[in-house]
């Protein structure tokens, strides 16, 4: 969505957003979170919005390679640090091993939650490189999904982390 | 669709499993292709292809409605009643119309008439705008000013048949003597959807040697879709775009074209990618239809997503029940009498209660069912994965297991006896060998304070057959073939199985298949809902693409000297049946042809015929089943469930992606699991604001309650269509609360009258605390 209003009454700050190994400039309302900033006028919009404050980790992107939920952050306070999206998890055209996985293990249905997950999932396997059934459970429990991939986002997650990096 | 009088007989395999050993004639339209051969010998049907869709979906690429944007949108906002009940005296929009961004206000009115309305639950839609920003839009609502005039209200479905209870709907005294309403009470809906009721109950249970009674009652469940519902409308001089998050697009057209008087072809409806549907998204909802009216009004298109409040208050919802079971039976277990009486709320609609499932489960000679509607100051209710059915198994399996006990029958006996399925009596067979049910032992004999059980419940959901829609399948001289259908992949791979049947009848692979989909402008499609796409457009796919296929073959022939019934067409080849290394590859093959090919076609009703018959479409012979076994630890002192295992074993025809229905029996487990611990819309009584409208009180199931899910997909082989394919998504979640019920009396001894089984609840059936409020 669009926060570019045209009132002249609201102030906007300039910041640059370093998303995907590029510097964006931008001029945003204080308001705007980092969801909305990547979604409206960076277009990036394989980060999904759906409950807009931190419950399901939809949202999920690297803030300097951690998962965070950009829903709950503004855009004025990412300053320096450098923000991965799920378009920017694929090097080269090459995709993350764990998107790879996601793919053969069909850890996905409406694939609207999914892009949130495949951020924490591929955020555990460069902190925990073998991860359990149990860790994984644990790293990924805030994330929802309504179809119920869960069985294979675990058995995805797995297999991802047995693939050669 | 072509209707050809002339038919031919031909030979279907059928029975359960990847090689059953029998075959049935059947006499079917002369223009249907060959019967198709068992999986097991089939290249491309039946195998476990990852979606076609799924790069799009892991890399952020795929384009929901949400993340579309077009030149010069406007974005939109909904103002909702903050009161229960209460008259609109006054709508003031004049300071929202000096907004400088403000395009578009859309008072919404009574319906059929210019006047203010009554608005009839916390969330209703008042007003909306559209604006140049989203921010822009959310400061023009806070402009509006209403004047309400606050009414009486009731929210709880026990209070509101009370005959003193606020009336939800106001009706002149003659109207109301004219309807089956006493108040809020309406009905008794009697809609015969598998026959109505039959025999004499009275003369039934006189005949009974056993007689087993219940109560039970269901809680409201919200779908809570990931992508809210969302709409884009683009409102031309010449006609009308609409980006929606659907499940039914062509259902979306053709309601916008009767609502707002245009011709339907002057309707576009597209829908690429959604993110979750399961019963909500099935009509033009409140974000379309709001959508529309304000883009016809700014004279630009109007972005319009609901945020997870409005979800939760107003897009839908799995109507709350009660309902009184009474079962009579032989001391064999033969069943002599059913009855169910039941009220439901759908909040300000109708349509709530039980299903037919007691109806359509077991034998039972006599069967007898009342069914009301309570309305209550509440968002409407709409159908919601298996609606009825889910509340229905969740009485009617505890019943039975209650029969069953009061006979000393095992559960599983007892349905061998009474059910007629034989695909469930395989699946009771396989389920109860997979979880341990030999060692299953005698209800509460756990010492601990972690009592652990198994019980198991069946899935019963009609086989809905729509015969309405149409596939197109073009070869194009340059050897390219894409298959064209207006229908929406849901999340459950329509897109992915369509190519999978096209590419097995020309001999391809999945990914020389393009797919088009999800937009009205091709050829009819269906909605994604009442677990029947597959079953229904898979058949249309095919006669298409064989239709193709034969006219990709004659040219072919010609060249090869050959008849073109002597050809074949396989790994990307158009060979001799007798000299495989003789032929051409498939492009060369289209290049024989003058022009592109392309040919559209339908499905029959069901080879064999339909049990009901209906103008487009009807109810299959055979029901859609599945059985499922839960293995639950709850601990008795502090009221928790745990669901540790599930064994689900279903069968849906001729699966054709074995992995894609895998995914869908999951969804539907893990959805009966959350229904069945967690889930549960609060409405406070005093006020009737919802307490949970959100993500975090409103309690879905996570990775962390997420248990083993063992999945055993029989094939069923039926002959009933050119693919004899058959869908899942409902029957895999009907069980599933039931199953998990039965699981909790045999580890604690008390049964679950009410959902969710949450730790309070669980604690109150032991006796450990009082029950409390309404439940039993």
């Amino acid at each position: 969505m669009s926060n570019d209003s045209d009132r002249d009454s609201v102030t906007l700050v300039g910041i640059t957003l370093h998303v995907n190994g590029t510097p964006h400039a931008l001029r945003v309302e204080p308001r705007m979170t980092l969801a909305e900033a990547l979604r409206g006028p960076l277009g990036l919009t394989g980060t999904k919005i759906a409950c807009n404050r931190g419950a399901c980790s939809a949202c999920t992107v690297w803030l300097d390679g951690k998962p965070i939920c950009a829903c709950m952050i503004l855009a004025i306070d990412i300053r320096e640090r450098s923000v991965t999206t799920i378009e920017g998890l694929a090097r080269d055209g090459k995709l993350h091993r764990v998107q790879e996985a996601f793919i053969a293990h069909d850890a996905m249905q409406c694939g609207f939650c999914t892009p949130g997950f495949i951020m924490s999932a591929a955020a555990l396997l460069t902190d925990n490189p073998q991860p359990s059934a149990s860790d994984i459970k644990a790293a990924l429990s805030g994330h929802l999904c309504r179809c119920g991939a869960y069985p294979k986002v675990i058995e995805a997650t797995l297999a991802a982390a047995a693939m050669e990096a | 669709m072509a209707k050809s009088s002339s038919t031919r007989r031909e030979s279907f395999p059928i029975g359960l499993g990847s090689a059953p050993s029998a075959s049935i004639e059947r006499q079917i339209p002369a223009n249907e292709p060959p019967a198709l051969p068992v999986n097991a010998v089939l290249e491309v049907i039946g195998k476990r292809t990852p979606r076609l869709d799924a790069r799009a979906k892991v890399t952020g690429m795929a384009r929901y409605t949400v993340d579309l944007k077009l030149p010069g949108m406007l974005f939109a906002r909904v103002l909702r009643s903050p009161h229960a009940h209460a008259h609109v005296i006054s709508l003031d929009k004049r300071a929202a119309e000096r907004h400088p961004g403000l395009r578009a206000v859309h008072v919404i009115h009574e319906a059929g008439s210019t006047g203010l309305q009554t608005v009839r639950y916390v969330g209703a839609p008042v007003a909306a705008v559209a604006a140049s920003s989203r921010v822009a839009a959310e400061e023009a609502l806070s402009l509006i000013q209403v004047e309400y005039e606050p009414l009486p209200f009731v929210v709880d479905m026990d209070q509101a048949r009370q005959p003193y209870a606020a009336p939800v709907f106001e009706f002149a005294p003659s109207e109301a003597r004219s309807t089956s309403r006493s108040g809020n009470v309406w009905g008794p809906n009697k809609d015969p959807f598998s026959g109505g009721n039959r025999g004499d109950v009275e003369q039934g249970f006189r005949d009974a040697e056993v007689i087993v009674e219940g109560e039970f009652r269901t809680q409201v469940q919200t779908h809570c879709c990931l992508e809210p519902h969302a709409t884009i409308a683009d409102w031309q001089t010449d006609g009308l775009t609409v980006y929606t998050s659907t499940q039914n697009i062509i259902g979306v057209r053709d309601e916008l074209a009767d609502r707002f008087g245009l011709l339907p072809e002057k309707i576009r409806v597209v829908c690429e990618f959604m993110g979750g549907g399961f019963g909500s998204k099935l009509s033009a909802g409140d974000d379309t239809l709001i959508a529309v009216e304000l883009s016809r009004k700014a004279g630009a298109p109007v972005w319009l997503c609901f945020d997870r409040c409005e979800e939760q208050l107003a897009a839908g919802n799995r109507p709350a029940t009660w309902q009184r079971l009474k079962i009579g039976a032989r001391r064999d277990g033969s069943l002599t009498a059913l009855s169910v009486l039941a009220y439901g709320t759908a909040g300000v609609d109708t349509g709530a209660g039980v299903g037919n499932f007691a109806q359509g489960l077991y034998a039972c000679p006599n069967y007898a069912m009342t069914q009301y509607d309570v309305m209550t100051n509440a968002g409407p209710g709409c159908a919601m994965r298996a609606p009825g059915n889910v509340p229905g198994a969740f009485g009617l399996e505890q019943m039975i297991d209650t029969l069953a006990e009061k006979l000393d029958l095992d559960p599983i006996l007892l349905r061998d006896r009474i059910d007629p399925n034989p695909a469930r009596r395989e699946e009771r067979r396989i389920g109860a060998e997979r979880i341990g049910w030999a060692a299953r032992h005698a209800r509460g004999a756990d010492t601990g304070l972690v009592k652990r059980g198994l019980g198991m419940a069946q899935s019963f959901w009609p086989g809905i057959v729509d015969t309405s829609s149409a596939c197109e399948v073009r070869i194009k001289r340059d050897g390219t073939v894409s298959l064209r259908c207006g229908v929406q992949d849901i999340g459950t791979g329509t897109r992915t199985v369509l190519a999978q049947v096209v590419a097995e009848e020309l001999g391809l692979r999945v990914e020389d298949i393009s797919i088009e989909i999800g937009d009205t402008d091709l050829p009819r499609g269906q909605s994604s809902g009442g677990s029947k796409m597959t079953g229904s457009i898979t058949p249309a796919a095919r006669n298409a693409a064989h239709k193709a296929l034969q006219a990709l073959l004659a040219p072919g022939a010609a060249k090869l000297g050959a008849k073109p019934e002597a050809l074949m067409v396989k790994n990307g080849r158009v060979a001799l049946r007798a000299m495989p290394a003789a032929g051409l590859s498939f492009a060369e093959a289209a290049a024989l042809l003058e022009s592109d090919i392309s040919v559209t076609a339908g499905r029959p009703a069901d080879y064999g015929g339909l049990r009901v018959a209906r103008d487009g479409g009807g109810i299959a012979v055979a029901d859609l089943g599945g059985v499922q076994f839960a293995e639950v630890a709850v601990d008795i002192e502090t009221g928790s469930v745990r669901v540790e295992r599930i064994v689900a074993v279903h069968d849906c025809g001729r699966p054709i992606n074995p992995m894609l229905v895998e995914s869908q029996i999951h969804g539907g487990v893990l959805m009966g699991i959350s229904y069945a611990l967690f889930e549960e819309r609060l409405l406070d009584r005093n006020s009737g604001q919802m307490l949970n409208p959100d993500l975090e009180q409103y309690r879905l199931i996570g990775l962390a309650d997420t248990p083993q899910i063992d999945v055993v997909l029989l094939e069923n082989y039926q002959g009933r269509s050119s693919t004899d394919a058959c869908g899942i998504a409902e029957p895999a979640t009907i069980a599933t609360a039931a199953a998990i019920a039965n699981a909790v009396y045999n580890a604690i001894g008390r049964r679950i009258h009410a959902l969710p089984m949450h730790p309070a609840n669980v604690l109150a059936a032991c006796g450990l605390i009082p029950g409390y409020g309404w439940r039993i």
